[in-house]
């Protein structure tokens, strides 16, 4: 049952992280657009063969740090000079020097629980996400690269031909079925609720 | 294959050129002059101005007096050379943080097993060389001006008998005292530049034979000068720097010395890095090298702050009057206080802001901008720790304390450089060239 809205992959499988490297950036230079890669283990310099711009999380967390200090010297002038007044070890209400400790740990936690909220949001990791697996060998021995026909205007045929041109040792489509509609984090607490199972027992097991 | 094409590149000889050398003379000349006019007006026109800083200086704080209520002022009258005898120890102990530091920093690459400076560790070698002449100037720094830099050295002080007894001072005799004090600075000269010697021995051997029976050689001294280093460091730091303050002490001391050397020693690495670049030397040398040595730099400007922050925030917050002394002699001082504030804003805010991106360590303009910074702000952290403490509110910063501080620095550009033409500038038997050749972050 074939919808408009299914998703058709190429799937080329490497062994060699070499050819890996070598066969992305050829391909590339032909036009292929490529989804994702997946890998078993850090390839060093896949990211630049794949020609990803820099991330800006550094700056989320740069944010993040910047509203922790914030609010933990905001916190401190309010309740040490403002809402309760103490003199502690003769020190005036605005002892400066001792709010650094709280300040600097604030700035950690905030940064860390940020970046960690941040990362979650931009990879749309949760807990009742079905993930689309393109070849479990990826979490072996198997470089895995994903094309989305859609994406791209050179035919079926031509991304094969192009993938055995780059020491693909195998090449084969995937069709992923997709949902009518994607599950809600409601439907998700309603189904753990009702049959403490999550939608993660779904996960397909191909190949 | 990429190996070869890189080959031809590794085979660096620097070459002192006459440029080179009219810039350093430049340096020492502009020195030269800047001190002389300094002595000439601590020498000839010094009073009056001396005389106006110490009303100053006593009506910004009555607690001043708190570590001289013994009495023993009179054996300290204030002669114009305490200021010279104190800025020559100040700069001695300055830039003998600078080259054991390259000797440390050589030590931890082995130690650690680094590949990525395998290309530059003969810059940080280097540093050694200039060991034998800091440790001459420390010595006869320390032999003409110990009585005024150390007030310890008085006798009368440890005699019950004398009207001048300090029982606190009587108390630390067993440390603080002539023979022990200068055995123990002879063990820290003569024990670094023992490891010096055999750290270059062996990485000038490993040029000739290859192979990496020198490497681990090499890996087993560096472990063992660590830990002299660890031991030594402290311990020359509550010497030759904390017993200034002879009734004052901190349990943070040695580190925080360790810490000012370790900044200043990696900013002025990352300089002569970047401007063996410059000349045309170091071609392997990329954006990740210098990422690295920016990191550094970064890294431990934030942990020098720590240490800073902790000796102060523990004093501050317990507010005990022989300790808190130590800060109420130079927050409260009209000539300190603003010098407490500039360390800060130099060591700490600058390279925490200017480095922070990637894309400025990366940058060879910033690093050596912020390097210069942080060179200069720790050389004025030493002078605050060393000043106050020694003359008073006879203190100052002009001529004589820069002019010297540019001679000293231009002896030692001049020994590293002529360190450097002794040896190949890459050495090409490093057992871990290749990654360093190939670093990419």
């Amino acid at each position: 049952m074939a919808m408009e809205k299914d998703k058709h992959y190429l799937i080329g499988v490497f062994s060699d992280h070499d050819d890996l490297l070598h066969g992305i950036e050829d391909m590339r230079a032909k036009g292929v657009k490529i989804y994702e890669v997946y890998s078993p283990y850090p390839v060093h310099g896949l990211e630049h063969a794949l020609g990803y711009k820099r991330s800006w999380m550094p700056r989320a967390a740069f944010a993040f740090g910047a509203l922790g200090t914030t609010l933990a010297i905001t916190m401190q002038v309010y309740m040490m000079a403002i809402d309760w007044p103490m003199i502690i070890g003769g020190k005036s209400y605005l002892a400066v020097p001792d709010f650094v400790p709280v300040s600097f740990e604030m700035t950690v936690l905030l940064a860390a629980f940020g970046m960690v909220g941040t990362f979650l949001v931009v990879r749309d990791l949760k807990p009742y996400k079905v993930p689309r697996i393109f070849d479990i060998r990826a979490t072996d021995d198997k470089h895995i690269v994903a094309v989305d026909l859609a994406a791209n205007s050179l035919s079926e045929e031509q991304i094969t031909a192009l993938f055995k041109e780059a020491h693909a040792e195998e090449v084969y489509r995937r069709d992923f079925e997709e949902d009518d509609k994607s599950t809600s984090f409601i439907s998700y607490a309603v189904d753990l609720f009702t049959n403490g199972v999550t939608r993660s027992s779904r996960i397909p097991t191909h190949r | 294959m990429k190996a070869e094409v890189h080959h031809h590149n590794i085979e660096e000889h620097f070459v002192f050129s006459d440029t080179a050398k009219k810039s350093i003379f430049t340096v020492l000349v502009v020195g030269i002059i800047l001190f002389v006019i300094g002595l000439a007006l601590l020498a000839f026109g010094g009073d009056a101005h001396s005389h106006d800083s110490h009303a100053l200086a006593n009506n910004g704080s009555d607690f001043v007096t708190v570590s001289e209520s013994h009495g023993h002022d009179h054996a300290h009258a204030y002669h114009w050379t305490n200021r010279l005898k104190v800025t020559l120890w100040h700069n001695s102990v300055f830039f003998i943080g600078l080259t054991v530091i390259g000797i440390f920093f050589t030590a931890i690459q082995y130690a650690a097993h680094a590949g990525w400076s395998a290309l530059l560790k003969r810059v940080p070698e280097a540093f050694g060389s200039f060991l034998p002449y800091a440790a001459v100037l420390l010595i006869a720094s320390f032999a003409w001006g110990y009585h005024e830099i150390f007030h310890w050295t008085d006798a009368s002080l440890t005699d019950p008998n004398s009207p001048n007894y300090d029982p606190i001072i009587a108390g630390k005799k067993g440390f603080l005292n002539m023979p022990f004090y200068i055995a123990r600075m002879f063990i820290f000269l003569i024990g670094w530049y023992a490891f010096y010697y055999f750290l270059r021995k062996h990485s000038l051997a490993e040029d000739l034979e290859g192979g990496t029976h020198r490497f681990w050689k090499m890996k087993v001294i560096s472990t063992l000068f660590i830990i002299f280093f660890a031991i030594t460091s402290s311990v020359a730091a509550w010497d030759w720097v904390m017993s200034i303050d002879t009734h004052w002490f901190s349990t943070m001391f040695g580190w925080y010395n360790f810490a000012s050397w370790f900044v200043a020693g990696l900013a002025a690495i990352t300089l002569a890095v970047l401007y063996l670049k410059d000349a045309g030397y170091l071609k392997a040398i990329n954006e990740s090298h210098l990422h690295d040595l920016g990191k550094f730099v970064f890294a431990f400007s934030i942990f020098w702050t720590y240490i800073w922050f902790g000796q102060f925030l523990l004093i501050y917050y317990a507010n005990i009057p022989e300790e808190t002394i130590y800060f109420v002699e130079r927050l409260r001082s009209d000539q300190y206080a603003k010098f407490i504030f500039i360390n800060l804003f130099l060591n700490f805010f600058f390279p925490f802001l200017a480095l922070m991106t990637r894309d400025a360590k990366r940058k060879a303009v910033i690093l050596k901008i912020v390097c210069y910074a942080v060179i200069i702000g720790h050389w004025l952290d030493f002078y605050l720790m060393i000043t106050p403490g020694t003359l008073k509110e006879h203190g100052g910063l002009g001529f004589l304390e820069i002019g010297l501080a540019l001679i000293y620095s231009a002896m030692f550009a001049y020994v590293v450089a002529q360190t450097l033409t002794k040896a190949p500038l890459i050495a090409k038997n490093h057992p871990m060239l290749q990654e360093s050749l190939h670093h990419h972050i």
